[in-house]
């Protein structure tokens, strides 16, 4: 792997850019490994590059129906953060950030990780009550988050519209200043270089048709456009496609898929410097490094695998943004376009073991798969690695389900009165 | 923004006058307090979600009527609509076009 | 007359000059204009800088998928927006425009320091480096890519302008008014369908508008499109200029923005600026013509070098020469035009460089008669001039050979690297793409919406070709609507058909590393960027236009696609269709956002749900608060009094004599029928078989998963009917949970449920005189039988009413309903008849903190969606007979009977302090972070007992009644000890007075 650096820049610069090898080979699959992780995003190919890391298994192979990073690793909105209301979920998310903090100099490629903190607008007393809860919980889990005055907010975030008049006056709001973004791609292409320079197996554009089971039931390996690859331990990490993976192993999955849409603005020079949600009017906005307004919605109402969504909700995204942000309507939207995230009844992720012996899972992701994807590759590495749990992600478990223990961060933000 | 027959109006009419409602044809059982804990999980919260064909219910705010669906999650077409306490339609050919 | 108009020729007027600004010079154009085809006819080509390099950059095209001439337009306070493309923004009186992306100055820009290190600014090149020393990305490396990056500035005021959102059906939407569109528009109108026809442009014509010389039918083409718009006016076809349909969605559902007022000097007051048009069509016809593609060559980016069908427009649709001496460059026929037309209009064609060996007989023959020389078989391999093209370099190509080159001298130079489909709605549609070999280009396939696509945007050329694709595709969309049409044929005279080749980038004698030859002008993309990103593995077309950023630029790829795709194609030694298309995204292009806002904004962003009774509020000095859509009194302050010292004083007027609410928010069902009495069975935890008619009961509802969903208190007025209250917020979630286990689990049962919440008006009335001032109100009820917890249908002050005799405050209380247009009148008689008793209206926080001191809970306040009735001390509210209701099975689950359940119980703080709603609640305050935390505060307030209460859910607090608990907060540890949520009157003696 060529070390990059402001001085191999340098070089390659005088050298007319000839000597760059390529990132990550495209390899053909093998007959037999390991470990088959299924599912090219920034989670499964971080899980690769812990595997081969931290547990010393290189014979590992990630396989994608089409490009690695396509999915919601390359849809997202990038918003990096950890101040969930739940420990369990605070501290998976905490672990996430610890991570993302050296991602750069980890896999020596920059994802451009930037701490600008986002800010969390409460809007009625209600989200006062529940910001404040959060505000809390995250300080005595050693959680950065504080609360914000109206005022305050204004200052850190000067286009916002803090006028008592506004339909949805601005009562306040919780800050976390270590959140902030990163760039999708890179994360991607990043672990699938450093993954790739330990011997991991990067299969794209190669279906996996089902996961087959042997005479004992544990997994023997998978079907796929390029024939059966036996693997001793199989790891599903396909966000929106998860459910139809684990059919194919008999697995019923408490998930559904729903479209979720984002957009950007064209580039401008800096005029928004931090990352703005407000759950309330459903959008949240920040500016990317090439000075694009970056902005998210609400999932549309129906489950769907076309990466398309209506009008309608991005009318009401884009009103919502312009509610708060009045200063924005003269902006244009350059682009929109849309994912599949994978939904769970408690809004939180499923992450470990499986009833089938060999295969494990991390799905449920929902909108927050992007700003878990160290810390869940992590932690998915350690799982199939020990075949137990790592403690922090031994709470998302798919027994959580039968036995009623939910993690429900979004009814812990249920409307009130 | 997709269009909608409701049965029960039998118009086809656009999306917002319409809410999503989950999967269809999962029947809340007669007596729950007979089902194991892994029985009343499956009925609470396992889901198909399919990739293609998928029966799913909806609202008709107009109508206050929930009915069932067929609809493909891929296309994101309808391929029919029925009244709630009707049979499961058939996968036909014709349907899964 | 400005230096390169040509008088007389064009679309525009000569007779009426436009005067605006650009960079603080005046200019005048005039009226038909672009601000794009002013600033030529005045012989100024650099408009604007490009994003990485700040490489002075001039107009390539004449349309939407400009990518360089990006400007700031301004017309006044607030109505300023970046970003806006010269060659479409219509000249106006008094427009005021600035150039993007330079400092000090768009002629000399330090920023430009870039360009000579463009080296370093290889495709990806930040994601190499900026990661030593860590801490400067934050600080240094971040801030001040961002500073760099980005094109104009962000409006920083609010807009005073507004925008408007329709609605529009149609039999036929028809989408580009170009030869192919109107002939499609006029087969699809014949038979009285109903036809909608749109353009983006001004107007409409299409490609025709820059071929005057075209005849159709025996007529100039001008004449005809004249004609032919007439001939679909008369047909009552709706005709929409400037209206760009910005996508394509489910069931032929497009968006169109139609730009309202951005071209008039003085717009009407109150015009809307753009309007959002919602169409469904029965059918669409996509006829949005093709786009031109700029050859890949070092130097091809100069201010001056443009797309030569760019150049025609410019000649003909507004009558000005882009340069005296312009040179060509092409690989298709479609360019000798361009050069054809400049010449016979007094220009001085410097030669046409033809990269094809063979050129048309005819095409030879036009160029010697007007004695331009034709290079056939040559390459450009660069460009001199360092803010105008000054002179192109020409070398002939043997076979893999480049031969040395001559410099020709010339002040403009015009390609052509042939055309590509606009597939862009197409694309939305998720249709398929085929790649069509021959012409080298994808070709729309498999339709997904009932769609026809016709003319140049699918491939075709020539007007003849055009035309009769157009007439074809307009019948198979009536065919579509079962009417049927005849056929239309047309006979063009002067057609100017033509073919040619596709290239990579052009081949060069020169070092191929060290060539600037541009695919994506604006984010300054080169060839040799994507060749990196190849070398590099980007192996996927989606990886190398995100690792290069080619198609981004905010023309999203309508210019730098094809090439693209062709040179990464070659890199990989793949076909193209191997390597695949980047998919098109909405809108087609860049729209505002205040035309996706339309209606909703300010006021009407979302709509405020109001009582009958807050006129008497709002003219009563409330402050409001919003819960849920409504805004309700939050409390009455009076002269002097902060929120705090009102709440007080609300609270203990109502404690001592009488206060007053407004509680018309309140969710109401009715629950009617016979088998109404099984349906609350089955429905609620509680029992409701013996509730006798005339009594009410307090319902509690629970979720299939056994945790609190909602409550209020439920009254049955009859054997058969029942009047439910719920939460304000929790009212249509309620009633949609109850049709749906009615219609869809138990549509034996014989119930109708109606939402009453509007209809009724409900105030309340609290405190130990309440019964006393109420009862002369009253008719028809028997108060010897009216004990607390009753309800019947009565009069109150000659009002036809529903009373209830219930109690959220702990003194005798009453709600009384109602029909909503009484609500007011109500109100006032119970203020006046209240006097003698002081009567006190009070808002919301009173009323929370009454009914804290009774430990109600509030649900969604003291529950959050993961709290069981049991978790809030309510299991006296199940019916433990009952075999079976909603919820009931979860409450079972093995998680739900463990220990350690969080428990709602009361809080007391030792130094009679107020915590804060949300607080964190710890057993040892001295453990290290992370703490273990075993609940929050859910509830607290300053009492009217001279101390706060709180109330918060706890692990195990039932069973830790009077222990001490610890809340660290950053100001200091508090400590409080658990009680129960009962502060007030535990006995309930006074409800019984």
């Amino acid at each position: 792997m060529t070390h990059f650096s402001a001085f191999s820049l340098l070089k390659q610069a005088l050298n007319g850019h000839k000597g760059w090898r390529e990132q990550w080979p495209d390899s053909q699959p093998k007959a037999e490994y390991d470990v088959v992780i299924v599912g090219a995003g920034g989670h499964g190919l971080g899980a690769a590059y812990y595997l081969a890391k931290e547990h010393g298994i290189t014979n590992v192979a990630v396989i994608d129906k089409g490009w690695l990073g396509g999915g919601n690793t390359g849809r997202n909105t990038t918003i990096i953060r950890s101040n969930y209301l739940y420990d369990e979920s605070a501290k998976l998310y905490d672990h996430a950030l610890d991570l993302w903090d050296n991602l750069s100099q980890e896999l020596n490629y920059n994802v451009m990780y930037s701490k600008r903190g986002v800010l969390m607008l409460a809007h009625n007393v209600h989200d006062v009550q529940s910001f404040q809860r959060h505000v809390n919980s995250n300080r005595l889990n050693g959680v950065d988050n504080r609360w914000l005055t109206k005022e305050e907010c204004k200052a850190f975030c000067p286009p916002l519209n803090i006028s008592p008049d506004a339909r949805y006056p601005v009562m306040g709001g919780a800050l976390q200043m270590r959140a902030g973004t990163a760039r999708h791609d890179a994360v991607a292409w990043g672990y699938a270089r450093a993954a790739a320079a330990r011997g991991v197996d990067i299969i794209q554009n190669c279906a996996v048709n089902a996961i087959r089971r042997g005479p004992d039931g544990a997994v023997i390996g998978v079907d796929t456009a390029k024939g059966f690859i036996r693997a001793k331990k199989v790891a599903v990490s396909a966000a929106g496609n998860t459910s139809v993976v684990m059919d194919s192993a008999g697995l019923r999955m408490p998930l559904e898929s729903f479209p979720l849409q984002a957009l950007v603005s064209e580039p401008v020079k800096p005029i928004f410097p931090c990352v703005v949600m407000s759950n309330t009017v459903h959008a949240y906005i920040s500016q990317s490094d090439k000075g694009e307004l970056v902005i998210g919605s609400g999932t549309d109402q129906y489950t769907s695998y076309s990466q398309r969504g209506g009008l309608p909700l991005i009318e009401h995204t884009v009103a919502a943004i312009c509610e708060v942000f009045p200063i924005f309507t003269r902006m244009r939207m350059l682009r929109k376009w849309g994912g599949i995230v994978d939904v769970t009844p408690d809004r939180s992720a499923i992450l470990g073991k499986t009833p089938v012996k060999g295969l494990y899972v991390n799905c449920g992701w929902g909108t927050g798969g992007f700003k878990a994807t160290p810390g869940a590759a992590h932690l998915l590495a350690h799982t199939v690695a020990r075949d137990e749990p790592h403690p922090l992600n031994a709470p998302f478990t798919l027994e959580r389900f039968t036995t009623g223990r939910l993690i429900d961060e979004a009814a812990a933000a249920a409307v009130a009165h | 923004m997709l269009l909608i027959h409701c049965p029960y109006c039998e118009d086809t009419l656009p999306e917002l006058e319409f809410t999503y409602a989950g999967e269809a044809h999962i029947a809340r059982p007669a007596d729950p307090s007979a089902l194991s804990d892994d029985e009343w999980r499956d009925f609470l919260f396992i889901r198909t979600n399919a990739r293609g064909p998928h029966y799913e219910r909806w609202r008709h705010i107009g109508c206050g009527r929930f009915f069932n669906a067929l609809r493909d999650t891929v296309s994101d077409r309808f391929l029919t609509t029925y009244k709630a306490g009707e049979a499961r339609r058939p996968l036909t050919n014709e349907a899964a076009e | 007359m400005s230096r390169y108009r040509i008088s007389g020729k064009g679309r525009v007027d000569h007779s009426a000059p436009v005067s605006f600004t650009f960079d603080g010079k005046t200019y005048r154009g005039l009226r038909g204009d672009t601000v794009a085809s002013a600033l030529l006819a005045n012989g100024v080509h650099l408009m604007g800088r490009s994003f990485k390099y700040h490489r002075p950059r001039g107009a390539v095209s004449a349309g939407s998928e400009e990518p360089n001439a990006l400007i700031g337009t301004s017309r006044g306070k607030g109505q300023f927006e970046p970003n806006t493309r010269a060659t479409v923004q219509e000249l106006r009186d008094g427009l005021v425009t600035e150039s993007q992306n330079k400092w000090p100055h768009l002629s000399f820009d330090i920023g430009a320091v870039n360009d000579r290190a463009y080296m370093l600014f290889s495709a990806g090149f930040y994601y190499k480096t900026f990661m030593w020393p860590k801490s400067f990305w934050d600080k240094i490396y971040e801030p001040v890519i961002r500073g760099a990056a980005g094109l104009g500035k962000s409006p920083t005021e609010v807009d005073p302008d507004r925008y408007a959102s329709r609605y529009l059906h149609t039999d036929v939407l028809v989408i580009g008014a170009g030869a192919a569109g109107i002939a499609a528009a006029l087969s699809a109108a014949q038979s009285g369908a109903d036809v909608t026809l749109v353009d983006e442009n001004a107007e409409m014509g299409g490609s025709l508008l820059s071929d005057p010389a075209v005849q159709i039918d025996g007529k100039p083409a001008w004449d005809w499109v004249e004609a032919q718009l007439a001939r679909l006016r008369a047909a009552g076809v709706r005709l929409m200029t400037r209206t760009t349909a910005i996508g394509y969605y489910h069931q032929n559902m497009v968006g169109l923005c139609q730009r309202l007022t951005d071209h008039l000097d003085n717009p009407p007051a109150n015009a809307p600026r753009e309007r959002m048009w919602r169409v469904r069509a029965e059918q669409v016809v996509l006829a949005q013509g093709a786009l031109e593609k700029p050859l890949v060559f070092d130097g091809n980016d100069r201010p001056g070098v443009m797309l030569a069908g760019a150049a025609q427009t410019y000649l003909h649709k507004y009558g000005v020469k882009v340069g005296d001496t312009p040179a060509v460059v092409t690989s298709h026929d479609s360019a000798y035009f361009a050069a054809f037309d400049l010449a016979d209009s007094g220009a001085r064609v410097a030669a046409i460089i033809d990269t094809r060996d063979a050129v048309r007989p005819d095409l030879l023959e036009g160029a010697r008669k007007r004695g331009i020389q034709v290079l056939s078989g040559h390459t450009v391999t660069t460009t001199k001039g360092r803010l105008r093209v000054k002179s192109v370099r020409a070398n002939p190509v043997r076979g893999t050979h480049v031969g040395a080159g001559r410099d020709i001298a010339c002040d403009c130079l015009l390609m052509s690297g042939g055309w590509t489909p606009s597939l862009h709605l197409f694309s939305h549609t998720k249709g398929s793409l085929g790649w069509d070999a021959g012409s080298n280009t994808f070709l729309p396939d498999r339709k997904t919406e009932a769609c026809e696509i016709a003319g140049a945007g699918r491939g075709l050329w020539g007007y003849e070709a055009v035309l009769a694709d157009g007439a074809a595709a307009g019948l198979r969309a009536l065919e579509g609507l079962n009417r049927a049409g005849h056929s239309a044929a047309f006979t063009v005279a002067n057609d100017r058909p033509g073919t040619g080749v596709t290239h990579t980038e052009l081949p060069t004698d020169g070092n191929p590393g060290k060539a600037k030859a541009f695919i994506d002008f604006q984010n300054d993309v080169t060839a040799k960027d994507i060749r990196l990103a190849v070398r590099e593995g980007m192996r996927s077309i989606e990886h190398v236009k995100r690792y290069t950023t080619n198609g981004m630029a905010t023309d999203q790829g309508k210019m730098s696609n094809i090439n693209g795709l062709m040179i990464a194609a070659d890199a990989l030694g793949k076909q193209p269709p191997q390597v695949g298309l980047t998919t098109f995204r909405p809108p087609y292009t860049p729209t505002s956002f205040g035309a996706f806002c339309g209606y909703l904004r300010g006021d009407t962003f979302q709509l405020t749900r109001k009582t009958p009774i807050d006129p008497w509020a709002e003219a009563n000095g409330a402050v409001f608060e919003p819960v849920a859509q409504w805004r309700r009194a939050w409390y009455f302050p009076k002269a002097g009094e902060d929120m705090h010292a009102a709440v007080l004083r609300e609270c203990k007027a109502t404690r001592a004599s009488l206060g007053i609410f407004d509680a018309s928010t309140l969710g109401k069902i009715e629950v009617a029928g016979p088998d109404a009495v099984e349906f609350m069975n089955r429905m609620y935890t509680n029992p409701w078989t013996k509730l006798q008619p005339g009594r009410c009961r307090y319902g509690l509802l629970l979720g299939e998963d056994g945790f609190i969903r909602d409550d209020g208190v439920i009254g049955r007025l009859s054997p058969d009917l029942f009047h439910v209250t719920t939460t304000t917020g929790g009212a249509a979630r309620v009633l949609t949970m109850m049709e749906d286990y009615l219609q869809t689990e138990w549509p034996d049962l014989d119930v109708w449920l109606t939402s009453t919440t509007e209809q009724w008006a409900t105030v309340a009335l609290n405190g130990p005189n309440a019964l006393k001032m109420l009862k002369p109100l009253v008719e028809g009820v028997d108060w010897d039988d009216f004990p607390h917890m009753s309800c019947a249908e009565c009069t109150v002050a000659g009002l036809p009413a529903r009373l209830f005799r219930l109690s959220f405050t702990g003194e005798v209380g009453f709600e009384v309903n109602v029909p909503a247009r009484h609500g007011l009148t109500l109100w006032t008689a119970l203020m006046e008849a209240g006097k003698p008793y002081d009567i006190c209206p009070y808002g919301t926080e009173t009323m929370h903190v009454l009914r804290a001191e009774k430990g109600y809970i509030i649900v969604g306040q003291d529950t959050d969606g993961t709290v069981t009735p049991q978790d809030a001390g309510l299991d006296w509210a199940i019916g433990k007979a009952k075999k079976d209701f909603v919820g009931k099975r979860s409450l079972s689950r093995p998680d739900i009977v463990a220990k350690g359940r969080k428990q709602l119980v009361g809080l007391l703080t030792e130094d009679g302090s107020l915590l804060q709603e949300g607080a964190q609640i710890v057993l040892d305050p001295n453990q290290p972070k992370p703490m273990k935390m075993v609940g929050h505060v859910t509830s607290s307030y300053q009492s009217t007992m001279g101390h706060p209460i709180a109330m918060a859910v706890i692990e195990g607090g039932f069973d830790k009644m009077g222990e001490t608990v610890f809340i660290p907060m950053p100001d200091g540890v508090r400590k409080a000890r658990i009680t129960s949520t009962v502060f007030y009157d535990p006995d309930n003696a006074r409800l019984k007075a």
